[in-house]
């Protein structure tokens, strides 16, 4: 690993430029302050920062709050066989269907990739989204890192949707048993697209646009 | 093809906007940025000719991993199988449209295209050549990588087949290996930043 130095502690923004999202170029806005529309090296569209990004991410994530009821509610699987009748699956109950059976390792498993995670999603981001609207100037490399975090775990809660689909897969002996998938799974990828979409609409230079250390007037 | 607003000796952090004066780095190294820690830019030791080799491994695994059951089922004498198509099959024929696209967008869909590209690529750069279509396919590729969730898809197979343990016999199938080597094989492709190809010297 080889720490650099910086040209001394300054945004691209700062000195007018920009650099392509893509193929990671800078370029220089010209002297009236305006960058090309796409990178001339890639053809990349160019942003300083990304479009209307605390907007994108709040709709996003109110979606996923508002899908998050029906997904934990409407049963993600229906299991019927000859011996027992039909059963209706939320995720909850599969959590505790493994809590039960001894399998505790899974259950917390499930637990996090399909509660915790989806839960953790919602409120970090929507914390992250009110402390840019407020300019917060504290703590921006632990807000850094919770973002990392968050976008290193969230799609990992796919887990269940991909549970359901093999089940619904291998679970075919008509008379005897079939599993099939619930109106709460597509409501729960639902959730994990939008916690995804979200995350990736949230431009983490905002957080550091409030750096103390740095006078971004020159 | 240089126009006087490209600074190529400068790199700008991705996550905090901080500019850098770009220095060489040795195979293997990565530049980190000082005040958030997000990696600038990076080199691999694994050069385009090693990385089409691992592709197009991945490539046969990926062909193995969908034609191949996962696993076999039996219960009284009566036994199933299935396939990650099959399951996606299913799923449609059940009315579950919308999850039968997400499973199929994320597991097949998207690691078959990053694949191609990457074939696409890395032959590309061993013949030192960058047709027009060469940027646009770059940021294809990492427009859609984030969607592709092979490994997760990995371990949502091992959760089914302890849930399956419990109500029938369960036989591995030859699909459920070639999904594990094919996880390992996608985790090194999904290390190798192809933006660094922009880097490399012009042709």
């Amino acid at each position: 690993m080889k720490r650099i130095q910086p040209v001394t502690m300054l945004t691209a923004s700062d000195l007018g430029m920009v650099a392509c999202e893509y193929c990671a170029l800078v370029v220089q806005a010209d002297e009236n302050g305006h960058h090309p529309d796409f990178c001339p090296r890639c053809g990349g569209r160019l942003h300083s920062r990304h479009t209307q990004s605390l907007q994108r991410c709040w709709a996003f994530l109110i979606a996923a709050a508002i899908l998050y009821i029906p997904a934990n509610i409407l049963p993600i699987m229906r299991t019927s066989s000859l011996f027992s009748g039909a059963e209706d699956d939320t995720i909850m109950t599969g959590i505790v269907y493994f809590w039960t059976s001894g399998s505790i390792g899974l259950a917390a498993l499930i637990f996090t990739a399909s509660i915790l995670v989806p839960m953790l999603k919602l409120f970090s981001l929507a914390f992250l989204t009110i402390s840019v609207q407020r300019r917060w100037r504290y703590s921006l490399g632990q807000r850094m890192i919770l973002f990392r975090i968050v976008e290193g775990v969230g799609r990992w809660s796919m887990l269940d949707v991909f549970v359901v689909a093999l089940m619904v897969g291998l679970v075919q002996f008509h008379a005897l048993a079939e599993i099939k998938a619930g109106p709460g799974a597509a409501a729960f990828g639902g959730v994990v697209v939008l916690t995804m979409l979200a995350s990736k609409s949230f431009d983490a230079r905002l957080i550091w646009d409030n750096d103390p250390r740095i006078s971004h007037d020159r | 093809m240089m126009s006087a607003n490209m600074k190529e000796t400068l790199a700008a952090c991705h996550d905090c906007d901080a500019l850098y004066r770009r220095v060489p780095l040795q195979p293997g190294e990565q530049a980190r940025c000082i005040r958030c820690n997000a990696v600038l830019y990076r080199t691999s030791r694994i050069g385009p000719d090693a990385m089409l080799a691992i592709v197009l491994t991945a490539l046969i695994t990926f062909v193995i991993a969908n034609v191949f059951p996962i696993v076999e089922l039996s219960v009284q004498g009566i036994t199933s199988s299935s396939t990650l198509i099959g399951s996606v099959h299913a799923l449609w024929g059940d009315k579950r449209e919308i999850v039968a696209t997400l499973v199929l967008a994320t597991t097949l869909m998207v690691p078959l295209l990053d694949m191609l590209i990457m074939v696409l690529l890395t032959s590309l750069a061993l013949m030192h050549r960058r047709p027009p279509y060469f940027a646009p396919l770059l940021r294809l590729v990492q427009t859609v990588r984030p969607w592709g969730m092979i490994e997760i898809f990995m371990l949502g197979v091992l959760v089914s087949l302890v849930k399956l343990s419990a109500m029938a016999s369960v036989v591995p199938g030859v699909a459920l290996w070639a999904f594990a080597i094919l996880t390992l094989l996608l985790a090194l492709m999904l290390s190798w930043d192809p933006a660094f190809l922009w880097t490399e010297d012009e042709p």
